[in-house]
């Protein structure tokens, strides 16, 4: 059997939440290892498109594939344990667990642990290791006992990236990670998430160009619902399309900024 | 070291695994074996009749609180129907042992309450794949209605419930096991204390297992437990059958404690009592329940003696606590202890002492309001005079009302003022303490 030419493919996906339709058949392919960005205006249903991939919402019609396998209509927890993890914009994190408890109950199932009763979790030397490990990626092994909701905004953001990507997904989808950093703070944490996703197909959510052009291979970009282009940032920028729908002189002085720092 | 006791939530648990000797450890020895020490030990202390009863109540009560705190501290399930499991646990005990007095059953007395256990855990087995599928309101609301339906269907059916009288047995019954017939109250008592122990610290191992982590999870933050790989219904689901054997047990030693067993054991006034309490004793820490169970047990044998009023003075101390420590009394120790770890206990001592002082001015006043309430309502036939804490009150006489309403009032004017200060000192304290942590952060 030969391995599907895609980690994550969408097939005109739709979404209707009542009379409107928020997705109008986004259509794109992921191949294992890419790192996607995907750009859009506010309300092109970016967020949306997240929500469907991981099974917070079903699609309306249209067919979404994780590694060849169809998954729509799955719960959350049914995609996550094939392999896609998502963050969120907003941390969503367990508030009165200590660090440590909250990225282990992240790892917890990838391990096989499921719901055991019968055994105690200080006995469970791999999942603890883990644990430890990815405390030190995100570098919040200092902060290893404090509670979720005592962290500084920053760190929580760490804790969030740190909860998406320790049971070992190989997909993995960040919304937005670094909203609401600081400059300094941004560019410190997009190093972080390269890190962090070495070998892994990463797709982002974001509005910050320096973000998109330091983190992405490809960018894909989503209007009204569709995916109006994608490819890597040089021929996305070049695009027309693009440039017309999507405020290309932005677009474009952004870029050079970037490059340029 | 009663740090150990707390939930794991805050405990460094994984820091175990490296180090292999560290000092809590010999805590939790110390914990566990000076709580065996006391369940065996109380009896001798406590050798009156009242004090046995109560110990033997107390006994089971805990192991009813703490399977109660498995759903709301531990999942964030705020259940109103807890006494459903409880009550046909005792149903099946008390059938259990009339079956054993028939001769139709091989069981030893010591093991009913496992049979009460296991009907606790299949019925909320069969009610909670329903119960647990949304938490929260949803959650609350449902239990509310299987309590109602459970309590209805008592009256309905006479021949497992037996009506208005209940259902009586005789623990005596069957063959006696090692000279142990559970005749005397000391013998029933010795075997409560033991699967009080028991199942105390099987409950607790239990939130030291990856289940009873994703149980604090789901009650956290459901949603982000869904995108780690877990179903959270079956996460609540499990805890629920988990808290319905334990409930289950409870109910099958009042079974074998009272030799009785009557329909309002499954009703909502007893749902009440336990949810009431463990908020008391407080559902943040795992020994929070413990602690209500005693306060349970206390008010309802002695303060009842006492006063008529009492479930007036028990809900104003409910209400108090919800607005102002919802943590309960578990959380106010915890929160002390905090500072006398950084030894700063004594410079509050003396806004205590006037926190407590002024509390009970106010609260001479308003008790004294209350009794008299009381017996205009109810004892107006025994003449208009009551004696109260020392004193004589003629509830005919307005310089007594107006005495009462002057001691209260003046005692919450002088309460609030310690309040103030009070407060002032703790935050100050709080804030030294927040300082200190942060410097040994850093070091």
């Amino acid at each position: 059997m030969s391995a599907p030419a895609f980690a994550l493919e969408l097939d005109n996906v739709r979404k209707s939440f009542g009379k409107t339709e928020i997705i109008r058949g986004a259509s794109l392919g992921v191949k294992p290892g890419e790192r996607v960005a995907i750009i859009g205006p506010n309300g092109a249903g970016k967020s949306t498109l997240f929500n469907l991939i991981s099974g917070r919402f079903g699609t309306s019609s249209g067919q979404i594939r994780l590694n060849g396998r169809a998954i729509g209509g799955l719960k959350p927890y049914e995609i996550n344990r094939l392999g896609l993890a998502r963050s969120f914009q907003v941390s969503n994190l367990f508030v009165r667990l200590s660090v440590f408890e909250n990225v282990r109950c992240a790892v917890l199932w990838s391990l096989g642990y499921r719901y055991a009763f019968w055994r105690f979790l200080a006995d469970l030397r791999d999942a603890n290791e883990r644990t430890d490990e990815v405390l030190r990626m995100i570098k919040l092994d200092r902060k290893r006992d404090v509670l979720a909701m005592n962290l500084t905004y920053a760190e929580q953001r760490a804790l969030e990236i740190g909860i998406t990507i320790a049971g070992g997904a190989s997909v993995i989808l960040l919304d937005e990670p670094t909203a609401g950093m600081s400059k300094s703070e941004t560019t410190r944490f997009v190093q972080l998430i390269r890190e962090v996703t070495v070998g892994k197909t990463l797709l982002t959510v974001e509005h910050d160009m320096g973000v998109v052009f330091g983190l992405a291979d490809k960018i894909a970009v989503l209007v009204y619902g569709e995916v109006i282009a994608f490819d890597v940032p040089d021929a996305v920028r070049a695009n027309p399309k693009v440039q017309e729908a999507y405020l290309g002189s932005v677009l474009a002085a952004q870029a050079q900024a970037g490059a340029g720092g | 070291m009663s740090a150990v006791l707390k939930t794991a939530a805050a405990a460094p648990a994984g820091a175990r695994q490296r180090v292999h000797f560290r000092p809590w450890n010999v805590g939790r020895w110390v914990v566990w074996g000076g709580f065996a020490l006391l369940l065996g030990v109380a009896p001798l202390v406590f050798t009156s009749g009242l004090a046995m009863t109560m110990l033997s109540q107390m006994g089971y009560m805990i192991i009813i609180c703490l399977s109660y705190n498995l759903l709301l501290g531990q999942g964030g399930m705020l259940s109103f129907g807890h006494a459903v499991y409880v009550g046909l646990g005792a149903f099946s005990a008390i059938h259990a042992m009339n079956l054993i007095g028939a001769g139709r059953l091989a069981l030893p007395m010591s093991m009913v309450p496992l049979a009460g256990g296991l009907a606790g855990a299949g019925v909320a087995a069969l009610l909670g794949w329903v119960t647990t599928k949304k938490s929260a309101n949803t959650f609350a609301m449902i239990t509310l209605g299987v309590g109602e339906l459970v309590a209805a269907m008592a009256l309905m059916f006479p021949e497992f419930f037996g009506g208005e009288g209940g259902i009586s047995a005789n623990r005596t019954a069957g063959k006696p096991v090692w000279g142990i017939s559970f005749g005397p109250q000391v013998q029933v008592y010795y075997l409560i204390a033991l699967y009080c122990f028991v199942c105390t610290a099987a409950l607790y191992a239990l939130t030291r297992t990856p289940l009873g982590r994703m149980l604090n999870a789901v009650r956290d933050n459901p949603e982000r437990v869904e995108f780690v790989g877990y179903n959270t219904q079956v996460v609540r689901y499990l805890a629920f059958i988990i808290a319905g054997f334990f409930a289950g047990i409870g109910g099958g030693l009042t079974a074998l404690n009272f030799e009785i067993v009557t329909a309002d054991s499954v009703g909502g006034f007893r749902s009440g009592s336990y949810l009431l309490f463990t908020f008391l004793g407080g559902a943040f820490f795992f020994f929070g329940p413990i602690i209500g169970a005693v306060l349970l047990v206390l008010a309802f044998v002695l303060f009842s003696e006492i006063t008529k009023a009492w479930q007036i003075y028990l809900g104003l101390v409910f209400m108090f606590m919800v607005m102002f420590a919802p943590g309960g009394f578990s959380s106010l120790i915890m929160m002390n202890l905090r500072v006398a770890a950084f030894g700063k206990l004594r410079r509050l001592a003396s806004s205590y002492l006037a926190l407590g002082g002024t509390g009970a001015v106010a609260l001479a006043g308003a008790a004294a309001i209350v009794e008299m309430i009381y017996h205009v309502q109810l004892n107006s036939a025994l003449g208009p005079t009551l004696r109260f804490m020392g004193a004589t009150l003629d509830v005919q006489r307005l310089d007594s009302w107006f005495g009462a309403v002057f001691v209260m009032a003046v005692g919450i004017a002088m309460f609030e003022v310690a309040r103030r200060e009070f407060k002032r000192q703790w935050d100050e304290t709080q804030q030294e303490i927040e300082k200190e942590i942060k410097r040994r952060e850093i070091l």
